[in-house]
This record gives structure tokens, C-alpha cells and sequence, in this order.
């Protein structure tokens, strides 16, 4: 009988989103990684990406944080002084953005960190692409951007290879917020820790988002972590985003045929 | 006088995919709800009662009708209203309670109590200082408000979730049987709570498993009747 009501456009949200993806494609020889992706995220709004591996979810986030470039789509950050689409930006200046505006957590800190450099090290090494050069000042705001990820300090100089998974991916977080970016991307940041360490990793970010009130995107293939962060959530299959919605509703009442499959697969 | 909500011809059912199956909920519903107004929703269990009110919340879809709910700025159908504006609305105007508590691992008491406020832009220092007395008064001890409410028997965390739930007046109120469990002291505090809300001119919706509980407040009840369901059809 009836589908469902398709929903109109935003009335009482007035603030346009901080992140806007429309019609995002990607092969990679015959494989579809992303098919006509759109997605908007809204200041301070934190959104989850659901879908088991090969569903593109990753590729989108790391679209998201200009490390490839799509054969079709456009991509734009409500920031001042950015061109319209950012895939068109070159390398150099892909990386200023990114260094400055936008964080990253991988769910493997090899990708995001340098095993074998002190963890205050690899924190000033982000502030020192953007142009911080005094010694005091870097030490001190990788000091304050570690604290603010709850990692000890009297760990501050120890290297990431020497510590636990889940100080690492505390060094990782520090490394992402220390210049207070506009966006932070989570890549799967808890996927592989114990289960306690999960719950105060995760705890953390909550914390990080409620003060500071970042704008964030998590991805990761377990609802539990999405559930417990996200305010609406993407579902998305082969590439192609099969369903969104408020997470709340994605979990009690999921419309679409695979997003019921997930749903119901959860322990 | 505007209601603040009207109800018109709202519909909902679940299609199951695995099963090829449609799950009939409600259809037809329709009412109108004032500022200040108590509508009390009745009928046996398993009716429907919750599944009306997450609808209107939108935890659920709704499947037909609509919803108009009056804004400063005119009315929205929470019908077909886009997710970032019922995030918004839910955040400033509308509020569901419910008996259970998500409790966070390593978040005190009083900071989840507190977090309405906070979100609201109520300072930190005001914000805790509000957080403890609803605490007091839901009759949650002292010794309990930096702990963390996950290691709480199920009644002191329902006592949390009411004080978090209640503590910013919103206009509209979803109350899903917020009474289930609680002690005699915690009920009487819940009860006085909501009827300065109501006196303060908060619309409520409430499904009560004693409804005696509320029976000075209510103002209209709808009764939901088991509706003859409609054969299976295949999805």
C-alpha cells in the first residue's frame, strides 16, 4: 500500500550544513566504490556511517579528508576562504586544509601516526605545518591537546609503538583536535580495542563533542558505537547510501530491507 | 486558541522484510492538543500505545497523516519533517520520557542531569547546581550524584533519566508509563513536576500504567482500540 512519506527539506534549521557532499562517484577499474553520494552534515551535529566492509564507508570519509578525488562530485566546507568545490584543490593545499581545518582518527594508528617519534612529537608535528615554530608553544599545545584526550602525561614522550591500542588511538585524537579543527573524521577509532578500553575511548569523544561542540563523522561497522554517538546515521551498501535518517529511527523502525538485515544482526 | 498539535488521520505499520510481512500498528488517529492540556492515551496492551507516542516523537515513521505541531514560526508536519529539524526541536521544544536510562560509562550523575541545561547554553556552575536539586528532589542520595549511574539498581537510574527528562521545561511532553517501578517518594515528586509543567502551560501526552497516578491532570483521554488487522500482504 503506502511507502514511506518522503521528508522535505530542512524549515526550523536555519544554519546551513558545515559539510555538503552532492553526487560523489568513484570507481576503482570495474569496482563501484561510491555511486552518486550525497551527504550534509550540520554544525556541532555529530553523523554515523553504517555498512559492512566493501560498502564504501570509508572511501567516503576518506573523500571526505581529500586523500583521493572522485570522478564525479563536489565537495564543500562552509569555512571562510575556500573555493567552491575542494576537490579541486592541489595537493599542497589539500594538505594545508586538512592539517589546519579538518581531523582525522584511523582505525589503524600506523596511518595516522609515526610509531617511532615521541606522542608530544607527533602532536607538534601537526601544529608545525601550520606554522607554529616556538618549541614552548608547540610542547605546550600538544601537552593541552593530549590532556584533552585523557592521555597521561607522564606518557607524553614515550612513543606510540611502546604504547597500548588505545593510548595510541588517544594520540591519534590529540593529534586531530590540537588546531581546534571545524571537522573531525572517525575512520573505525575504536574497531580492535578491548571492550572497556572501547567504552572510555568512546566516553572521551563524547566528552570532547559536548564541550566543544566539534562537528564529527564516525564511521564503523558496529551500531553499538554508532548508536551511542551518533545523532543521524547513513546506511549505506555497494557504494550507494541506502537509507538515513535520525538514529534513533535507523535502530527502532529501519525502513530499508539490508538496514533491517543490520539492525537485527546486532547482538 | 491554536493547539500546539494536531493529529489528522496518522497511520503506522512496520514492514518486516525478512518475514515479506506488514505489522499493523494504528491508523485513523487524529486530535488536537492544547498548551497546558494532559491527554491521556488508554487501551489494553500491545494496542499501540508507545508505538502512538514514538511516532509522534518520530523515533518511528509515521506511514500516513499528519502531524502539525505550531512553531513561533508557523506550523511543521513532524510527519514528513526534515531529521535536522526534529533534532532541533527535540533538543529545544519536545521531550520524551521514558523508564529507562542510556546510561554512559565514567559520566556522573549530575552531568547527565545536567546535560539539557548545558545544551542549552546554561552554564556549567548553574547548570549542576539545578542538576542537584532535581536529584534531591526525585530523592536520589547525596552520596550518589558524582557516581556513575551505570552500577545503579534500576530504580535510582529511572530517578536520573526523570530528573534529566523533566529539567528543561519544553512545550511538549511524551510520557511512556515514566511511573513503572518508582518508589512512592520518587512517584509524588515525578507527579508534583509535572503538574507545575502543566500549570506552566507544557502540553503532555502520557501513556500510565496506573492511571490513577495522574488523575487530577487529565484533561482528555483517547482510547485505542484493537483494530481488525489487515490480511498479510506480501511487501
Amino acid at each position: 500500500m503506502t511507502a514511506a512519506l518522503a521528508l522535505l527539506a530542512p524549515h526550523l534549521m536555519t544554519t546551513p550544513p558545515l559539510l555538503t557532499l552532492q553526487g560523489v562517484s568513484r570507481r576503482y577499474g570495474d569496482v563501484v566504490a561510491l555511486e552518486d553520494v550525497s551527504a550534509a552534515v550540520y554544525p556541532g551535529e555529530v553523523l554515523g556511517i553504517v555498512g559492512e566492509s566493501g560498502s564504501g564507508k570509508s572511501t567516503l570519509l576518506r573523500m571526505m579528508n581529500l586523500e583521493d578525488t572522485p570522478d564525479a562530485g563536489d565537495y564543500r566546507l562552509a569555512l571562510p576562504d575556500l573555493p567552491g568545490n575542494l576537490f579541486v584543490l592541489d595537493r599542497f593545499a589539500r594538505r594545508m586544509l586538512c592539517a589546519t581545518r579538518i581531523g582525522i582518527v584511523y582505525q589503524n594508528p600506523h596511518l595516522g601516526l609515526l610509531m617511532k617519534h615521541t606522542s608530544s612529537g607527533n602532536v607538534a608535528e601537526r601544529l608545525l605545518i601550520a606554522g607554529e615554530r616556538s618549541f614552548a608553544a608547540l610542547r605546550g599545545r600538544a601537552r593541552d591537546a593530549l590532556e584533552a584526550s585523557e592521555f597521561p602525561l607522564n606518557r607524553m614522550d614515550a612513543r606510540p609503538f611502546e604504547l597500548s591500542g588505545g593510548m595510541q588511538q588517544r594520540v591519534q585524537l590529540a593529534k586531530a583536535i590540537a588546531l581546534e579543527p571545524a571537522l573531525l573524521l572517525l575512520d573505525e577509532p575504536t574497531t580492535g580495542l578491548d571492550v572497556s578500553v572501547q567504552a572510555l575511548v568512546l566516553d572521551t569523544l563524547k566528552r570532547l563533542q559536548r564541550d566543544r561542540a566539534i562537528t564529527m563523522v564516525i564511521v564503523s561497522h558496529d551500531l553499538g558505537v554508532i548508536r551511542t554517538m551518533a545523532d543521524r546515521v547513513i546506511v549505506m551498501r555497494r557504494g550507494r547510501v541506502v537509507e538515513q535518517g535520525l538514529a534513533d529511527q535507523i535502530f527502532q523502525d529501519p525502513q530499508h530491507d539490508y538496514t533491517q538485515q543490520l539492525v537485527h544482526a546486532k547482538l | 486558541m491554536t493547539p500546539i498539535l494536531q493529529v489528522e488521520n496518522l497511520g503506522k505499520h512496520f514492514q518486516m522484510h525478512h518475514l515479506g510481512q506488514r505489522l499493523h500498528a494504528f491508523e485513523g488517529i487524529s486530535f488536537a492538543l492544547h498548551a497546558g492540556e494532559f491527554l491521556l492515551l488508554r487501551g489494553p496492551n500491545g494496542v499501540g500505545k508507545s508505538t502512538l507516542l514514538r511516532t509522534l516523537y518520530r523515533s518511528y515513521l509515521p506511514r500516513a497523516g499528519h502531524i502539525w505541531y505550531h512553531t513561533s514560526e508557523g506550523r511543521i508536519d513532524l510527519a514528513v519533517a526534515a531529521d535536522v529539524d526534529i533534532a532541533l526541536l527535540r533538543r529545544r521544544e519536545i521531550g520524551f520520557v521514558t523508564q529507562f536510562l542510556i546510561a554512559r560509562p565514567r559520566v556522573a550523575a549530575e552531568d547527565i542531569v545536567a546535560e539539557p541545561l548545558r545544551r542549552a547554553g546554561i552554564p556549567a556552575v548553574d547548570a549542576i547546581e539545578e542538576s542537584r536539586r532535581w536529584l534531591a528532589e526525585f530523592g536520589v542520595k547525596r552520596d550518589l550524584w558524582r557516581a556513575y549511574p551505570t552500577t545503579f539498581s534500576g530504580g535510582e537510574q529511572q530517578k536520573v533519566n526523570l530528573a534529566r527528562a523533566l529539567i528543561l521545561p519544553q512545550r511538549l511532553l511524551l510520557l511512556d508509563e515514566p511511573t513503572a517501578s518508582l518508589d512512592a517518594g520518587a512517584r509524588a515528586a515525578l507527579i508534583r513536576r509535572l503538574a507545575d509543567l502543566k500549570a506552566a502551560g507544557v502540553a503532555m501526552i502520557g501513556v500510565f500504567h496506573h492511571p490513577g497516578d495522574v488523575a487530577g491532570m487529565i484533561d482528555r483521554e483517547i482510547e485505542l482500540i484493537a483494530q481488525e488487522e489487515p490480511a498479510d500482504v506480501a511487501v
